[in-house]
C-alpha cells in the first residue's frame, strides 16, 4: 500500500502525460500480482468503496490526539484525510505491527469485514502505514480518492509493459476484473490474450477533436463525410444472446458505464445483434427535443411509467461496430455506414414508426463553405424540426477505422460558433508543472458601472486556448506590468487606457451567486489577444447579462 | 528577579537590558548577538556583532567585509561576558555555524536557540540540549502534522525519480545557506557521485562549506552547462529560481523543492512543485517537544511560527509558556511566502462553473 500510495502521490503532482505513463509502468513492473492488479483497479476507477464516513475518521483521531491541536492542524491543512494521515501518532513500540498492509490485503479484508470491526481494523492499518500510505488509504476508504491520471492512461501504461500499442489493453479490458492477473500475464508474454465471457461487452469509444479555424485548410472535403452533431448523450448499444440463449441488451455511456437500468424502454425496444454507436435523445411528437428536455429525464432517480410516457428515449445511430457477431471496427467508416443503414432499414421494416432507433442522416456538401452554411442553418440543410437539438457537425474520414480514444485526424467535431467577449486581463497566476515558470492562468473582467465610474469586475478565469508563442507574450506582459503580488498571483495593470484585452470564447453563461459579477462562464478560453484594442473598448457586464436573458 | 529583567522582546529583537545587546535584531543596533547566518536573523549594519566564526564568515560572504563596525567570534563551549552577562555558545544543528546563545546572570539561565533541529546533519555540529531556566524556541513547524520523515527517504525519492526519468533535469529548490549543501551531502551519502549543478547564487556559500572541510563531491555551475549534461542531472537552485525565467533552459525539468513545508500537499501544489522533498533544517513537532523537554526548562518562550499550538502543548504538561509574537523571522532568503491574497477569491472562484 505504501508503494502504491507513493505512486498516487507522485501522479497528483506530475503534469506530463508521458511522465505519468512512465511512473505507472515503473510501478507495475516492480510490483507483484495481485497487488498491482488492485492498484490498476484503483487507478481505473474499477475499485471504489466508501466504507468509512468522515465522522469515523474524525472519531479515530480524536481518540489519539488533543482536540485543540487537531483543530489547529485541520485548519492549517484544510483536508481531513491529509490532516489525520500526517498527525496520526506512531503506536508504542510493542504495539507496532511488524507488517505494513498491502492494498490487496485491504481490498480482500474489506470485502468480508463486519461493519462493527471497521474502526479497529482501520486503526490497525493506519498504524502499519507511512504518512503517504495513510493518506491514500483514508482517501480510498472514504470514497474521495482523485487519481491524477485517466483510466485510459493507466491502461496505456499496462500496454507499454509489453510494447503493445496503447489500445491493446483497452480492447480486451471489457469483461476483465481485478486483480487482472491474466492481463498482466498476457502483456508480459506469459499467456494468451484473455477472452471476454461477456456476451455484450463495452467497446472503447472513438472521440473527435475540435476543429479549429486553422485545421480546415489542410483537409480535403472529398475525404470526409459529415453528419449532425446531436446535443444528447453519446451511447453504445450492445445486444446479443447469453450462453443460455437469453436476449441481452446493454446501454453504455461513452466511458463504459452501464446505464441500462435507467432506460428500460430502450432495452425493451432495441432488437438487433451487434454493437452500435449513437446519440441518446428524447423524441416526442415526431421530433427530437432539446437537451433541456432530456435532462428532465436524466435528473430523475427512479424510472416511473409516467416518465417513460412523457420522455420517451430514442437512439439515433451513427456507427456500427459489430454486426451479427462480425467486428467491423477495422473496416473503413464508409463501409460501416453502409452496413448501419442496411441494419436500420431492416429494423424499421420490422417495427415501423414505433421504432426507438433511427439513422442520423448524412449532411451533403461539396466544399467547406457549403458545410459552413449547413452548420449555420441546420433546419434548412436537412435537420428540419430536429434542428434545435443540433450543436454542430461531425466530420469523419470515409476511410477511418474505429479507433479507441481521440486519435488526431480521422474525426473532427465542428461546433456552432461559441460566444465571444472582449475582456481585460486583471490577474495572472503561475501555472503548474511545465508551466510553473509562466503566468498562465488568467482572471479577466468586463466593465460595469460603479459608484465612482466604470470599474472592471472579474467574470472568469481561463488557462488555455492560446498558443505557446502567445503564452510567452502574455507572460512577458504580466512580468512587465505587475502592480501587486499576492503569493503566486500577480495583479496586472488594467485601467481604461493601459492593459491587455483578451478575446474570450465560451460555451454558455449562467447566473451565479458565487461570483462577484453575478455570472459564470462555461468553458472559457482565450481565443485571441487583442493588442490592438484599448481596455476601454472591452465589453460590458450588461452584454453578458443580455446573453443570459436570451438563453 | 524575573526572566524579563534579563531578556525581553522588543520591536528590534530580543533585548538584554543588563548587557545592553540584542539577539538577532531586525534593525541596526549598537551591539548584536547573532545565532546564525540566515538573512532573517543575521542582518547587516550593526556596530558590533558577536557570533560564531562561521556565522561571521557567512555574513561577510553575503553582505561584504564591512557588514558590521566590529566583530567578535565565539566558539562552541566558549563564554564571553558582556556587561556582567555571561554568553555561552552551543551548537543548534540548524546550519553551519548556528549557535544557541545561553545567557547567565545571577544564577538565571536563558537559552535563545535561534533556529534549530535535533536530528543529524552531516554539514553542521549537532544540537545539544542546554539545561536552563527559560528556553526560547522557534515554532516554524509547531503543529503535529509536521513530522519530518527520515531525510534518507526523501533523498531516495529523488534518486528514484532520476532513474525513472533519466532524460529530465531535476531542479531542486533549496535555500542557499544550509539546505543546498545538506541536499548535496545527503545525495553523496546515498551514493550519488555524478556532478551536481549549482545556480550561481549558491556558488560562494557552497565553496565556503567545502573550505570548512565538508566534502560535497563534484559540483559545477549550471550556467554554461550543455543540455546533454543536464539531462538526468540534479540541479540545485534557490527556490525563487524554479519559477523564474532561469528555469526554462533545462530539458523537460522536474521541479523539486526541499523544505519542511512540502509535507502539506496544498503548499507544494501552490508552488507548482512536481516532486516535493520533505527535508527541513528546523525541528519538527516531535523534535520541538523532545528538545524543549531535554533542557529541563521551567518556562518556555516561543518566538515565531505556530506559537499557539506549542504554547497549548506546554500548558497541557504544566509548563509555563508565553508566545513572544516576534515579527520579521521565518522568511528565510526573502522568499515570496504566499500571503493571504485579496485577489485569491476572484482568481480562484471565477470561471469554475
Ligand atoms: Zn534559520
Amino acid at each position: 500500500m505504501n508503494r502504491f500510495a507513493a505512486l498516487l502521490d507522485r501522479l497528483a503532482y506530475e503534469s506530463g502525460r508521458n511522465a505519468k505513463i512512465r511512473l505507472m509502468a515503473d510501478y507495475f513492473r516492480a510490483t507483484p500480482d495481485p497487488e498491482r492488479g488492485y492498484a490498476l483497479a484503483a487507478l481505473t476507477g474499477a475499485l471504489s468503496f466508501a466504507n468509512a464516513k468522515p465522522g469515523l475518521v474524525r472519531a479515530l483521531i480524536m481518540e489519539r490526539a488533543d482536540p485543540v491541536l487537531f483543530a489547529l492542524s485541520y485548519d492549517y491543512v484544510g483536508d481531513l484525510s491529509e490532516t489525520v494521515a500526517l498527525m496520526w501518532p506512531a503506536p508504542p513500540a510493542h504495539q507496532r505491527p511488524n507488517h505494513s498492509p498491502l492494498l490487496s490485503e485491504i481490498v480482500e479484508a474489506l470485502a468480508r469485514l463486519p461493519k462493527r470491526d471497521l474502526p479497529a481494523q482501520l486503526a490497525a492499518w493506519l498504524d502499519g502505514l507511512d504518512d503517504t500510505g495513510r493518506w491514500a488509504l483514508l482517501k480510498l476508504i472514504t470514497g474521495s480518492l482523485r487519481v491524477g491520471a485517466s483510466a485510459r492512461l493507466a491502461k496505456t501504461a499496462v500496454a507499454s509493459l509489453g510494447d503493445l500499442p496503447p489500445d491493446a489493453v483497452e480492447l480486451v479490458w471489457p469483461g476483465l476484473a481485478a486483480p487482472y492477473e491474466e492481463l498482466f500475464a498476457w502483456v508480459e508474454g506469459r499467456a494468451e490474450r484473455p477472452e471476454t465471457g461477456d456476451p455484450v461487452p463495452f467497446r472503447p469509444v472513438m472521440l473527435a477533436h475540435a476543429l479549429e479555424a486553422g485545421d480546415m485548410a489542410a483537409l480535403d472535403p472529398a475525404h470526409f463525410s459529415a453528419e449532425w452533431k446531436w446535443d444528447g448523450i453519446r451511447v453504445q448499444v450492445v445486444a446479443g444472446r447469453a450462453a443460455d440463449g437469453a436476449r441481452v441488451v446493454r446501454l453504455y455511456s461513452r466511458t463504459g458505464e452501464d446505464i441500462s437500468p435507467a432506460f428500460p424502454d430502450l432495452v425493451e425496444a432495441l432488437d438487433f445483434s451487434g454493437a452500435l454507436d449513437g446519440e441518446l435523445l428524447v423524441r416526442r411528437d415526431e421530433r427530437v427535443q432539446s437537451f433541456n428536455v432530456l435532462q428532465q429525464r436524466l435528473n430523475r432517480k427512479s424510472v416511473t411509467p409516467r416518465m417513460l410516457r412523457d420522455f420517451p428515449a430514442h437512439v439515433r445511430a451513427y456507427d456500427l461496430l459489430v454486426d451479427e457477431g462480425e467486428d467491423l471496427r477495422e473496416r473503413p467508416f464508409a463501409e460501416r455506414r453502409t452496413r448501419l443503414e442496411a441494419m436500420v432499414v431492416r429494423l424499421a421494416a420490422a417495427h415501423g414508426a414505433a421504432s426507438r432507433l433511427d439513422l442520423s442522416p448524412l449532411v451533403p456538401f461539396g466544399t467547406w463553405e457549403e458545410l459552413a452554411a449547413a452548420r449555420a442553418d441546420p433546419a434548412a440543410a436537412g435537420a428540419g424540426e430536429d434542428a434545435e437539438a443540433v450543436e454542430g457537425v461531425m466530420l469523419k474520414r470515409c476511410d477511418s477505422f474505429y479507433l479507441p480514444g481521440r486519435p488526431k485526424g480521422p474525426w473532427w467535431k465542428w461546433k456552432r460558433d461559441p460566444h465571444t467577449v472582449d475582456a481585460v486581463l486583471m490577474y495572472a497566476q503561475r501555472g503548474h508543472g511545465k508551466r510553473s515558470s509562466y503566468y498562465s492562468d488568467y482572471t479577466f473582467g468586463v466593465w460595469s458601472a460603479g459608484p465612482d465610474g466604470d470599474v472592471l469586475v472579474p467574470v472568469g478565469k481561463a488557462y488555455f486556448g492560446f498558443t505557446d508563442e502567445e503564452l510567452k507574450a502574455i507572460d512577458k506582459f504580466v512580468r512587465a506590468n505587475t502592480v501587486n503580488r499576492f503569493g503566486p498571483v500577480r495583479e496586472v495593470l488594467h485601467d481604461a487606457e493601459a492593459g491587455l484585452v483578451l478575446e474570450v470564447a465560451f460555451e454558455g453563461l449562467a447566473r451565479s451567486t458565487r461570483h462577484r459579477s453575478g455570472v459564470a462562464m462555461r468553458f472559457p478560453r482565450i481565443a485571441r489577444l487583442r493588442w490592438d484594442k484599448p481596455p476601454r473598448e472591452a465589453d460590458r457586464l450588461e452584454t453578458l447579462e443580455a446573453l443570459i436573458r436570451e438563453a | 528577579m524575573r526572566p524579563e529583567d534579563l531578556l525581553r522582546p522588543t520591536p528590534r529583537g530580543l533585548h538584554c537590558p543588563v548587557g545592553d545587546f540584542y539577539i538577532d535584531p531586525v534593525r541596526p543596533v549598537p551591539r548584536a548577538v547573532i545565532t546564525h547566518g540566515h538573512s532573517d536573523h543575521a542582518r547587516p549594519g550593526h556596530e558590533h556583532v558577536l557570533a560564531t566564526r562561521e556565522t561571521l564568515d557567512l555574513m561577510a560572504i553575503r553582505y561584504g567585509a564591512a557588514f558590521a563596525g566590529a566583530t567578535q567570534a565565539i566558539a562552541y563551549g566558549e563564554s564571553v561576558t558582556v556587561g556582567g552577562v555571561r554568553i555561552t555558545a552551543h551548537p543548534a544543528g540548524h546550519v553551519l555555524g548556528s549557535a544557541q546563545m545561553a545567557l547567565s546572570w545571577r544564577g538565571l539561565t536563558i537559552v535563545a536557540s535561534g533556529d534549530y533541529k535535533e536530528t543529524f546533519d552531516p554539514t553542521c555540529a549537532r544540537f545539544e540540549p542546554v539545561p536552563c531556566d527559560v528556553f526560547i524556541s522557534e515554532a516554524t513547524f509547531g503543529l503535529p502534522v509536521f513530522r519530518h520523515p527520515p531525510a534518507a527517504r526523501e533523498t531516495a525519492k529523488l534518486l528514484n525519480s532520476l532513474t525513472v526519468f533519466p532524460d529530465r533535469a531535476h531542479l531542486v529548490g533549496a535555500y542557499s545557506l544550509g539546505k543546498a549543501q545538506r541536499v548535496i551531502a545527503l545525495l553523496r551519502a546515498a551514493g550519488h557521485d555524478a556532478p551536481i549543478f549549482l545556480h550561481g547564487a549558491l556558488a560562494s556559500i557552497t565553496a565556503y562549506y567545502e573550505a570548512q572541510g565538508i566534502p560535497l563531491g563534484p559540483v559545477r555551475p549550471a550556467t554554461g552547462a550543455a543540455k546533454a549534461e543536464l539531462a538526468g542531472a540534479v540541479v540545485i537552485a534557490p527556490p525563487s529560481a524554479l519559477t523564474d525565467v532561469w528555469s526554462r533552459r533545462f530539458p523537460d525539468p522536474v521541479a523539486a523543492f526541499a523544505s519542511g513545508w512540502m509535507r502539506v500537499r496544498a503548499r507544494a501544489r501552490q508552488r507548482g512543485i512536481e516532486l516535493p522533498l520533505v527535508i527541513s533544517d528546523h525541528a519538527d513537532w516531535d523534535g520541538l517537544l523532545a528538545s524543549i523537554t531535554a533542557t529541563g526548562c521551567r518556562e518556555l518562550w516561543v518566538t515565531h511560527g505556530a506559537e499557539e499550538a506549542l504554547v497549548h502543548w506546554a500548558g497541557s504538561i504544566g509548563l509555563r509558556a508565553r508566545p513572544l509574537h516576534m515579527v520579521g523571522y521565518g522568511e528565510e532568503e526573502g522568499e515570496d511566502a504566499p500571503a493571504p491574497s485579496p485577489a485569491a477569491p476572484a482568481a480562484s472562484e471565477a470561471g469554475e462553473a
